[in-house]
């Protein structure tokens, strides 16, 4: 590889790429050209650095100064001052606290990142996840290389599966099974054929961790298929990918076609006698896909409809063959359990959950964005400490985890040490790192309508329970949210929820309720104050809501009255105005307007 | 969508290659629909029965496919394809209401297309901007933080476009 000067790495993952890096990265090489540095400065598109929130992200090496928010005409100055003068721009470097612009802000000394601690998302951000050359310069097919000769035979292919074992990695893609006994599971049956798959199907709405994998770092999941593909026995991967993430899929074509070109993926793999390749699989939009079986269903070609365990897919999966299913970020980690050792891996998280968990944080948090932290972490520390905490001075209501199938968590369970265990035990779950914060705006029960409407919708009608008994929960929550509740609806939705639980085919259907009940656990009093007093708390579901004019406040300017599109409010020049609530559409305009914070909702 | 020039004969061969690709391979098929959904705009009847008298697979079953999947669409969408995310982070983030103003002036449900085939509006979930919550795409070109008084500018611009 050329040796230069200087690197300026450009965060081109999704997020950024949606704020405008594309051009960055076009207008960062035109001026580094004109300025004559072209051999002595690279300009590489990385995958996410994680603090979406203030992209477009550049990094630029070896100073490590991070830029946030670079818009296109910033860019002449970076190069000029900081790559010709060697002047850190200060002005637009990032900054938590922007009274203290700091020198040089390195990543280490930003907030954001200081208690996390990356080994999935080690590479992302750091290389260039269309070259891969920079994945091997960062140990890249190191892992494989050590499998296919220090652990060779039968024997070594289960001294893999100790690795796994000993290292406690359990699955991230929610369910948190042992990832080393599914991979025994797997070696297990005597087959010809068999297959190594993987979950990039990402159905959470609102979780980014997996594609942001893929985006960064499709290496490392390309040679973690490939080493479980030689612990079980099989020739064929597949890795089934959303269509809704073409950038992700554009990267991962190219990986795999460098490694075939690089006789990591096609026959003989490094000279060997094992032989192993990868194909692409998209999804087309279903939920429910991310479900194994599913999953598996629709790589087949078929409608992605559940199918009822056993047999498992390790016994018969894919095409009737034994199959291996691993999620993304399982994979991510599997590499790095293999060059440093499970003792290594071990050593972090804690009991019973090992290792570390990449949450996508996002709602009513200051750094959206993606992190990676020890199982153990609080929420509090992701929430305040990593994720500077909820703006506009609002008050924390919960967090969501787990997504549709999970639940909230609300604000006396923040010091709860993140894992599998603690998480099942509060009433949410892990799920797939999905982290959705709320504020005190937020109204929970229309939360919990929001996430029926969701598995209602994404329900593949298969199996009753799940079909019609969650439309039943959602029409209820409808009814609630309209102001029309009635005594008995929250016993009514207990009494489905449990049901549906007991009986739905598969995991969506089992999972489904689990919003309903979380929220009727913490926030019991917002789904009553809905019922019984017709009133919604947060001011959220408009048809309960009143507009009044504080006649202390207004200054009876009339801007409101102008701006009312239903004619509701009336009253005299310089004297308090009112709303006539049959009148009102309750369309927010006037408190938008109103200049002296008179009007209120509620 | 950007091939509605061409006449379908010409986008029936260009079809035809993917057929000839993927037809003998398992699992086949969605890859063949996805080609088809993305070259002709949308699986209709005619292009259903297509596929089925080239592939051999019952229409039924590509009906089935078809139907179960959201990204497959029965009719061609419009020239701009609207879609707002509701995924958990947009949403609490208030892209409902965002929503709901762009069905309002465009005076069409979600799913459906506006009559003169410029827009169809579609809820989309988590297209990975959640930083940008609530994010809005427009043919691919992504719209952040859109509050529901931003709409009515970003349909006028595509308006105008034609
Ligand atoms: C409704 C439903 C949706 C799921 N969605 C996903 C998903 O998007 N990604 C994923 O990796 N696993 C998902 N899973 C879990 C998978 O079924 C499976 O457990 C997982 O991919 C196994 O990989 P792991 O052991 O590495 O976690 C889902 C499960 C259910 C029931
Ligand atoms: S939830 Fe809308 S972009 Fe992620």
């Amino acid at each position: 590889m050329k040796f230069y000067r200087s690197q300026v790495l450009v965060c081109a993952g999704t997020g950024c790429t949606s704020s405008g890096s594309a051009d960055i990265i076009r207008i960062f090489k035109e001026e580094i050209e004109k300025v004559g540095l072209s051999e002595e400065v690279n300009v590489i598109h990385t995958g996410c650095f994680g603090l979406c929130e203030n992209g477009p992200v550049v990094i630029v090496y070896p100073e490590g100064a991070f830029y946030s928010h670079i818009k296109l005409t910033d860019v002449p100055r970076i190069v000029t001052e900081h790559l010709l003068k060697g002047r850190i721009v200060t002005d637009l470097v990032y900054s938590s606290d922007s009274a203290h612009k700091s020198k040089s802000m390195a990543l280490e000394d930003i907030e954001f990142y200081k208690k996390q601690k990356r080994v999935a998302l080690r590479n992302c951000g750091a290389i260039d996840p269309e070259n891969i050359e920079e994945y091997i310069a960062f140990d890249g097919y190191k892992a494989l290389a050590k499998c296919l000769t220090e652990y060779t035979g039968e024997e070594g292919r289960d001294k893999i599966i100790d690795i796994m074992l000993q290292s406690g990695l359990r699955g991230r893609g929610g369910a948190g099974f042992p990832t080393g006994l599914k991979w025994k599971f797997a070696k297990a049956p005597v087959s010809d054929i068999k297959y190594v798959c993987c979950n990039a199907d990402e159905g959470d709405p609102g979780a980014f961790m997996d594609r942001s994998v893929l985006e960064g770092d499709p290496h490392a999941v390309l040679e973690a298929m490939t080493i479980a593909g030689y612990v079980i026995g099989a020739q064929q991967g597949y890795i089934y990918v959303r269509a809704e993430y073409p950038i992700a899929v554009h990267r991962l074509r190219i990986a795999i076609n460098q490694a075939r070109e690089y006789g990591l993926l096609g026959n003989n793999i490094l000279g060997t006698d094992f032989s192993f390749d990868i194909d692409l699989r998209l999804g087309s939009g279903a939920f429910v896909c991310g479900e194994e079986t599913a999953l598996l269903a629709s790589i087949e070609g078929k409608r992605g409809e559940p199918n009822p365990r056993p047999p498992f897919p390790a016994v018969k999966g894919l095409f009737g063959k034994p199959t291996l299913l691993n999620n993304v970020e399982t994979y991510a980690n599997v590499c790095q359990i293999i060059l440093n050792g499970p003792e290594w891996f071990a050593s972090m998280g804690t009991e019973k959950s090992k290792g570390t968990k990449v949450f996508a944080l996002g709602g009513k948090i200051q750094n959206t964005g993606l992190v990676e932290v020890p199982m153990g972490t609080t929420l509090r520390e992701v929430i305040y400490e990593i994720g500077g905490g909820i703006p506009n001075g609002k008050k924390f209501k919960a967090a969501q985890t787990g997504g549709p199938s999970g639940g909230c968590i609300p604000a006396q369970h923040l010091d709860v040490p993140i894992d599998f265990d603690n998480l099942s035990a509060i009433g949410s779950m892990m799920g797939s790192g999905g982290l959705i914060v709320m504020d005190e705006d937020n109204c929970m029960v229309n939360i919990a309508k929001f996430f029926l409407e969701f598995t209602c919708d994404e329900s593949c009608g298969k199996c009753p329970p799940c079909r019609i008994g969650t439309r039943r929960m959602l029409e209820i929550l409808e009814k609630i949210c309209d102001g029309k509740g009635e005594p008995g609806d929250i016993e009514k939705l207990e009494e489905l929820a449990i049901n549906i639980k007991n009986s739905a085919l598969c995991g969506l259907g089992q999972t489904a309720p689990n919003p309903v009940l979380s929220t009727l656990r913490y926030f019991r009093d917002e789904y009553e104050a809905h019922i019984y007093e017709h009133r919604c708390p947060a001011g959220v579901c408009s048809s309960m809501l009143r507009y009044t004019i504080d006649p202390e406040k207004c200054k009876g300017c009339s801007l409101c009255a102008k701006n009312c599109p239903a004619g509701a409010i009336s009253g005299e020049i310089k004297k308090p105005f009112v709303i006539d609530t049959e009148k009102c559409v309750k369309c927010g305009a006037c408190i938008e307007k109103c200049k002296f914070g008179a009007i209120s909702r509620k | 969508m950007a091939n509605e020039n061409k006449a379908r004969e010409e986008l029936y061969k260009e079809l035809d290659v993917i057929i000839e690709q993927w037809k003998d391979e398992p699992g086949g098929l969605l890859p063949i629909m996805q080609n088809a959904q993305e070259i002709i705009g949308c699986v209709d009847e005619e292009v259903q029965n297509y596929i089925s008298d080239k592939t051999g697979i019952p229409v039924s079953t590509i009906y089935g496919v078809a139907t179960f999947y959201s990204l497959f669409t029965l009719e061609p969408n419009g020239k701009y394809t609207i879609g707002i995310c509701l995924g958990t982070a947009c949403y609490v983030r208030g892209s409902q209401l965002v929503y709901d103003e762009l069905s309002k002036q465009l005076g069409v449900e979600g799913g459906r297309t506006t009559g003169d085939g410029l827009f169809t509006l579609t809820a989309t979930r988590c297209i990975g901007c959640c930083g940008l919550a609530p994010a809005m795409t427009v043919n691919g070109d992504v719209y952040g933080r859109v509050k529901p008084e931003d709409v009515k500018g970003i349909i006028e611009k595509y308006r105008n476009i034609g």
